[in-house]
């Protein structure tokens, strides 16, 4: 019989016991997966999941090979990162680190820490137009890691068949979708809620979603006109709806159930992997007279929670990893699915975007690329997907929900300059 | 062989018996088990529901735009704000109208449910677990589920291939919302997910039947059938029935995870919870407008369910029914 047999179990033990065990697992809970080490510093980051295959097994790759801190990564799947990030950032467990959008509200509010220090020595191999997009009173809130631009793709081999040009305006883009659509392929993807064209379509309108002095600028007839335009579109039967992927996925393009889709350039390598050369781009045709074309830029930057217990150190890793260590900057950049290096330095070396339909893409980006405007807020964004809802999918005025739409733009407007 | 443990006899008991050693009380060790075992759940529910619950009327007086912990008093401007939105008023209307249909049908789909398992004479158990196994499924893993597989829009999902035998074009069931085919997706979730846990409830209801009123229903002349469920069943659940209703009435404007799921960027279909969501946590962060309609919202769902409850009679005795 084992020593244990003679212990006399009386309520005092078993409550010692029990006291023991829980203080033994607090202890041990303190060791789990809160990135802090017996060594250095213990940092957090937020990502959100990435589509392209290798991408989380990367990041937690850099973050290893981080000497000074323990870096611990949550990969965060699902569409609604902000829902998880924002809420996160007020609590005790927010990240240190955190990769988001710049966001005008989250510089107000004291949430993101000022990185001009870390950026400002290597600030000329940016692009500017990057830097600006994260500059408040001269102050950089944010490394940007990657630009991501989205355009149409399409099939030129379908475009043939059909008889069809590459469509120069909204109107020749909703006869050429007609004209591509069979009873198997409908014409074209734009997601399925219609919202990721939002952007373009106020910047091909000859518009912009607010102008220099921080007013609404999106608010034109073109772009009424242009939502009236979308409805029709919406209503003709000609676009692939409810997709099981939506529009950041190229599934529904490289399965045959759609001629053209809305995407970014980070699909291009899975597009050419199935469809080989079959394969164009072209940005979001004019809207309107005064339209000209457009190509959203998207993308991800870096931001240290300016409330963190190690702003410095998760400063310093914010450096070490999206400044001074271009390898990774490049691996991340081209090694899984394509995104143009914000770096100057690192795009001109990178040689998967010098030929082909990269190189293409990267000129779209160049000629009429928009770049992120750190004034137009999440919440703004979303007053604009109401937009969309309601006079595109729903069939209500386009004027009417513009009109919403200003109503609370200029609230939220108010509340960030006052 | 005996198993009773022999014990040491040498110091033999005492010939007079011994007086019986003071105790204490039951009722003072019924006090001490009732804080013992229900201490720790009041604990819980004091830090987990009613201390947020305090901080969120806190919260609907200030200006808390990206904070919890928010300085500027601004008095009920947060519930002047969060009344004139609306998209958090309709939502309001849209789900009294929502309950008005769901808590019905499930009701009856229940109840329906629960008769037919009751009344069967073989695979009781299977039937039984078959159609309560849904209710293990998590919401957001059903939405999924009938969103991705059984009503996507394109020609291989489930509903579509069903509707292209008769002839019918692939439907897009969420993304349009005319013809309003998403309340089809959303009844038939929330109809699938719910059904078996009240069927439950119910059968548990109709097991406690005494048989003898059927019996003396018999004798009396009432025929088996609707008289009978009409006249004995339906009043015996009278007390199921009112919590049933009660439970999927809280249900119906606490819906949120299905709704998110299923419809996205939408501004139709939208629970109270979903708006709140996003005033609060999602792309607004303001944490005051948030927790008004947060307080609204709780105000409204007491007030349908006292009015439920009064005139269903939840909670009198049953000698006043």
């Amino acid at each position: 019989m084992s020593a244990m047999s003679n212990v006399n179990w009386d309520r005092r033990t078993v409550l010692r016991a029990a006291m023991g065990m829980a203080a033994a697992g607090g202890l041990a809970a303190c060791g789990g997966n809160t990135g802090r080490s017996s060594s250095g510093e213990g940092l957090t980051q937020y990502f959100h999941a990435y589509g392209e295959a290798g991408t989380e097994q990367a990041i937690k790759r850099y973050a290893k090979a981080y000497k000074e801190a323990n870096v611990t990564t949550q990969w965060i799947t699902g569409s609604n990162f902000e829902n998880k990030l924002f809420p996160a950032l007020l609590t005790k467990n927010a990240p240190d680190v955190f990769e988001f959008h710049p966001q005008l509200q989250m510089v107000t509010s004291g949430q993101v820490a000022d990185l001009s220090d870390i950026i400002n020595p290597v600030k000329d191999d940016f692009n500017p137009a990057d830097i600006a997009s994260h500059t408040v009173d001269g102050k950089i809130y944010g490394v940007r890691m990657i630009d991501d631009p989205q355009f149409f793709y399409y099939r030129p081999s379908l475009f043939e068949k059909a008889k069809v040009e590459v469509p120069q305006t909204l109107e020749e883009l909703i006869e050429v979708i007609d004209k591509l659509t069979t009873s198997k392929v409908k014409g074209a993807f734009l997601g399925n809620d219609i919202t990721p064209v939002q952007s373009p379509l106020i910047w091909s309108a000859g518009a912009d979603t607010l102008n220099d002095k921080n007013e609404i600028a999106y608010h034109t007839d073109a772009v009424a006109d242009g939502l009236s335009q979308l409805r029709k579109l919406f209503t003709s039967g000609n676009l692939l709806l409810d997709a099981p992927a939506d529009w950041w996925d190229p599934s529904a393009f490289t399965q045959g159930l759609t001629a053209i889709q809305w995407c970014g350039m980070w699909a291009m390598p899975v597009i050419q992997k199935a469809l080989g050369d079959d394969v164009g781009i072209f940005p979001f045709p004019k809207v309107g007279d005064s339209g000209k074309f457009s190509v959203t830029n998207g993308g991800w930057s870096m931001f240290v929670n300016a409330k963190s217990k190690n702003l410095d150190a998760a400063k310093e890793y914010v450096k070490w990893l999206w400044i001074d260590q271009k390898e990774y900057q490049e691996d991340w950049a081209l090694s899984y699915g394509f995104h143009i290096p914000p770096r100057t330095s690192i795009a001109q070396s990178a040689t998967k975007l010098k030929s082909g339909l990269p190189a293409e893409g990267v000129k779209l980006f160049s000629e009429y690329g928009h770049f992120d405007n750190i004034a137009w807020t999440q919440s703004m964004i979303a007053s604009v997907n109401d937009v969309i809802a309601n006079s595109v999918r729903k069939g209500g005025s386009p004027e009417a929900s513009l009109d919403a739409c200003d109503k609370k733009v200029n609230a939220e407007l108010k509340k960030l300059f006052g | 062989m005996s198993t009773t443990t022999k014990l040491d006899l040498t110091d033999a008991a005492p010939a007079k018996p011994e007086k019986a050693r003071p105790r204490r009380s039951l009722r003072a060790n019924s006090t001490l088990n009732f804080w013992l075992f229900t201490s720790p759940f009041l604990i819980g529910l004091v830090i987990f529901v009613f201390v947020p619950m305090g901080w969120s009327i806190y919260l609907s007086f200030f200006e808390a735009r990206f904070t919890v912990s928010p300085s500027e008093f601004i008095g009920l401007d947060n519930y002047k704000a969060i009344l004139d939105n609306p998209d958090f008023t309709g939502s309001l209307v849209t789900f009294t109208v929502f309950a008005a249909f769901i808590v019905p049908t499930t009701w009856a789909l229940s109840l329906g449910l629960a008769l037919l398992v009751h009344r069967l004479t073989f695979m009781k158990a299977f039937f039984r677990s078959v159609f309560f196994i849904p209710t293990a499924v998590s919401y957001v893993a059903a939405a999924l589920i009938w969103k991705m597989s059984i009503f996507n829009g394109v020609r291989f999902g489930l509903a579509n291939t069903v509707i292209g035998w008769f002839g019918v074009e692939n439907t897009a069931w969420l993304a349009n919302p005319d013809p309003p085919w998403y309340w089809l997706v959303i009844v038939t979730l929330r109809l699938w997910l719910q059904a078996g846990f009240y069927m439950i409830l119910f059968l548990a209801a109709l097991q406690n039947i005494p048989a003898e009123l059927y019996e003396a229903a018999s004798i009396d002349g009432a025929k088996p059938g609707w008289q009978t469920f009409r006249y004995i069943t339906l009043p015996q659940l009278r007390a199921t029935s009112t919590a049933v209703i009660l439970l999927l009435l809280i249900a119906a404007y606490q819906a949120f995870d299905e709704f998110w799921n299923l419809l996205g960027k939408a501004t139709w279909g939208q629970p109270p919870l979903v708006e709140l969501y996003k005033t609060a946590l999602g792309e607004s962060q303001d944490y005051g407008q948030g927790s008004a309609g947060a307080v609204i919202l709780t105000v409204l769902i007491l007030i349908i369910t006292l009015f439920q409850g009064k005139i269903m009679g939840f909670g009198r005795g049953e000698e006043s029914k």
